[in-house]
């Protein structure tokens, strides 16, 4: 789960990182008037948005009134903001940050990610601030310096000193940049983050360590025992259809395909997806209806999918092992009943029971096109597609 | 032989009184496991599917000499159970659980380390679906009939992938040596690199089947090791083709976030490494039969 800038900062704030004084508004006025209540001379706006790359897209501007505040402030409210990361569809804003601008002197990048490889939490950090850190390995590998967490233990100071002088920070800072180091690895330990990301973080003019930007993203998994976290959860920042998805318990993620699948488990549904790639079409979605496929789930999923104005086609892809074939059959049946797709539907069913499932199926007098093997399937739904119209079942019989 | 389990390894099931852990315990001994027991803090002395239910492992160890352990703890308690296991003395450890955060699996690999390692318990998952040496012992929720015994060693992520897999081979009437689930999350307690270690060394496994995803390095790592240290042929399938990057997809560990975790950078590091890609998933069985053909 992602959560805004001005979270993660209040988040990183009680582990004893700062950053520059800021405050929240919900409308230009708001804006303004948060300005005023800081203070200062000069304030950066900033969209709230759950993506990076916000400065290149407008969603960060400096201004130096409160007038100035709230016309760039009426141009940011309501608008999406489209960033490398958020795809054409771009994000609401709902919310900006306003903050006092402060003098850089220098800027630097900061991660903490679960790194898979050594299976431990894993610190990135670079002198090359405010560039993408995949830019950063990509054109200057060199600048960056690492170091894992040892889990029993946790962060050492000695690692965070070693960080701050390979980063060639003033000496003097030293102190500093070990809390702010230890501070975030606190954070990310306590709140069962997956990543904190600071770039930049910024030695001001006047010799302070401050996160000018923050991000964390949280483990799903261990939300249970969060409930401050998850409260945080802004829906207007995800894909209505993948958080309807993930309230219903099933795993969706939206693609710009028109051949919907409904699928058993995260890697059959991949592999189906691409099974369709190589028939010649593009799937409309990734979807893991879990290992039982209960008629109520692919109820749910055909809800789901054609919910989705793009799909002109849905492939249903099950492998019984444990629940039988005739019992997945009769689920599609009843699921096709009350959902009444009008788009044509090829389901393939491999497993226990598979002739009595397709059976069930035959049956049925729905418009169901079967299909043996995955690739059969694939190619039938592609066939589909581009043919459009349901398959009839005088054709079905010809089958 | 098989690896990790066979006919007669002790088995116990932590969690055994769930709903769940109860059906597929009932499964693992029709299939022929050799189930001895379970582990229910607060329920010791009941019966299960005809096992006795104990309240720690330490006291089901102590009780029936249990070797393998099969944990369907729910998530928030999972981790701790697989530490009781470790700390047992139990030798081989499946965890079937999905949705363990991710830091409690950090601390669960780290608790391992403090056995020597001719005392180390082995793990493979969490969120997988078990291993099978099929005509031998079932230890997870596999249907046990899609697999004929036989000299193919499977390695997966994912459990219905996994399936789909074993199936092709069965049409083909190829049988599998063992299949080992090594699990969709991101920390997990067997890598590639650990399994086909095993399946390099066991005399009954003569071709290696791995069918790896999108995330993570455990695919490059084990194209590296393949390189170096493994003789028998490897046949590899690597699903997310068509993922974007940033999305997960499914899996905790299905999301490809940086340099050489997408499918097409991991298939192009297996070729490198020797290993034969089947090109879509469709097509393992058969890329495995032409293998097994070649190896005859």
């Amino acid at each position: 789960m992602d959560v805004h800038e001005y979270q993660a900062k209040e988040i990183l704030a009680n582990f004893g990182v700062l950053s520059p004084s800021g405050a929240l508004a919900y409308s230009p006025e708001q804006a303004a008037h948060r300005s005023r209540e800081i203070g200062g001379e000069a304030w950066i706006v900033k969209a709230q948005v759950h993506a990076g790359g916000r400065g290149k897209a407008g969603g960060v501007k400096l201004c130096h009134s409160d007038t100035e505040i709230q016309e760039v402030c009426e141009g940011l409210f309501g608008r999406k903001l489209v960033t490398h990361q958020t795809g054409p569809e771009g994000r609401g804003i709902y919310r900006v940050y306003v903050e006092a601008a402060v003098p850089i002197e220098r800027e630097i990048y900061l991660g903490f990610v679960l790194d898979r490889a050594s299976q431990r939490v894993m610190i990135v950090a670079s002198a090359e601030g405010g560039m993408e850190i995949e830019d950063i390995s990509a054109e200057r590998p060199d600048s960056i310096v690492r170091a894992t967490v040892e889990p029993a233990v946790g962060l050492q100071d000695f690692q965070c000193r070693q960080i701050a002088f390979k980063l060639g920070i003033d000496p003097a800072l030293t102190a500093q940049m070990v809390r702010t180091l230890k501070g975030c690895y606190r954070a990310f330990r306590e709140h069962d983050a997956t990543m904190v990301e600071i770039n930049p973080l910024v030695i001001t003019g006047d010799n302070r360590v401050l996160a000018l930007d923050a991000k964390m993203t949280f483990d799903d998994n261990a939300l249970f025992r969060h409930p401050q976290i998850s409260e945080l959860r802004d829906k207007s920042q995800e894909d209505p259809r993948e958080s309807r998805a993930s309230d219903r318990g099933l795993s969706y993620v939206g693609l710009s395909g028109s051949i919907g699948c409904i699928v058993n488990g995260a890697g059959l549904a991949m592999a189906t997806m691409d099974t369709i790639k190589l028939a010649g079409g593009e799937p409309a979605n990734f979807l893991d209806i879990g290992g039982g496929a209960t008629p109520d789930r692919v109820a749910k999923a055909f809800r789901l999918v054609m919910s989705d104005a793009n799909v002109k086609t849905v492939l249903v892809n099950i492998f019984a092992g444990i629940n039988r074939c005739d019992w997945v059959a009769e689920g599609v049946v009843q699921a096709l009943r009350e959902v009444q797709a009008d788009v044509p539907v090829i389901v393939r069913l491999a497993g226990t029971n598979v002739e009595e499932g397709q059976k069930i199926l035959a049956r049925s007098g729905l418009p169901i096109i079967r299909a043996g093997t995955l690739m059969e399937a694939a190619e039938r739904a592609v066939s589909a597609w581009r043919n459009g119209a349901p398959v009839t079942n005088s054709e079905r019989a010809a089958q | 032989m098989s690896i990790l389990i066979d006919r007669a390894t002790p088995v116990i099931v932590q969690g055994i009184t769930g709903k769940m852990a109860a059906f597929h315990t009932s499964e693992m001994i029709a299939y022929g496991t050799n189930v001895v027991g379970g582990v229910v803090p607060g329920k010791g002395g009941r019966t299960v599917e005809g096992v006795p239910v104990f309240d720690t492992v330490e006291d089901a160890v102590a009780a029936t000499g249990a070797e393998a352990s099969l944990v369907f703890v729910p998530p928030p308690f999972a981790a701790d159970s697989i530490m009781e296991a470790a700390d047992a003395g139990i030798r081989y450890c499946v965890c079937i659980t999905d949705g363990i955060p991710a830091q409690d699996m950090i601390r669960v690999k780290r608790y391992m380390f403090r056995y020597p390692r001719e005392r180390r318990m082995i793990l493979t998952g969490p969120n997988c679906a078990g291993t099978i040496s099929p005509g031998k012992a079932l230890l997870g929720i596999m249907p046990g009939h899609i697999y004929l015994p036989g000299h193919v060693g499977i390695i997966g992520r994912s459990g219905t992938l996994g399936y789909e897999a074993a199936a092709q081979l069965k049409e083909h009437g190829i049988g599998v040596s063992t299949s080992v689930g090594i699990g969709g999350d991101p920390i997990n307690g067997s890598s590639f690199k650990d399994i086909l270690h095993k399946f390099e060394e066991d005399d009954d496994t003569h071709v290696i089947c791995m069918i790896g995803e999108i995330g993570g390095p455990q695919e490059a790592e084990a194209a590296a090791y393949i390189r170096d240290h493994v003789s028998k042929p490897v046949i590899a399938y690597v699903a997310g083709l068509t993922a974007p990057k940033g999305r997960r997809m499914g899996h905790a560990g299905a999301i490809i976030s940086a340099f050489g975790e997408s499918a097409s950078e991991k298939v192009e590091i297996l070729t490198a490494a020797g290993v034969t890609v089947a090109p879509n998933p469709a097509v393992i069985g058969d890329t495995i039969a032409r293998l097994v053909k070649a190896a005859a």
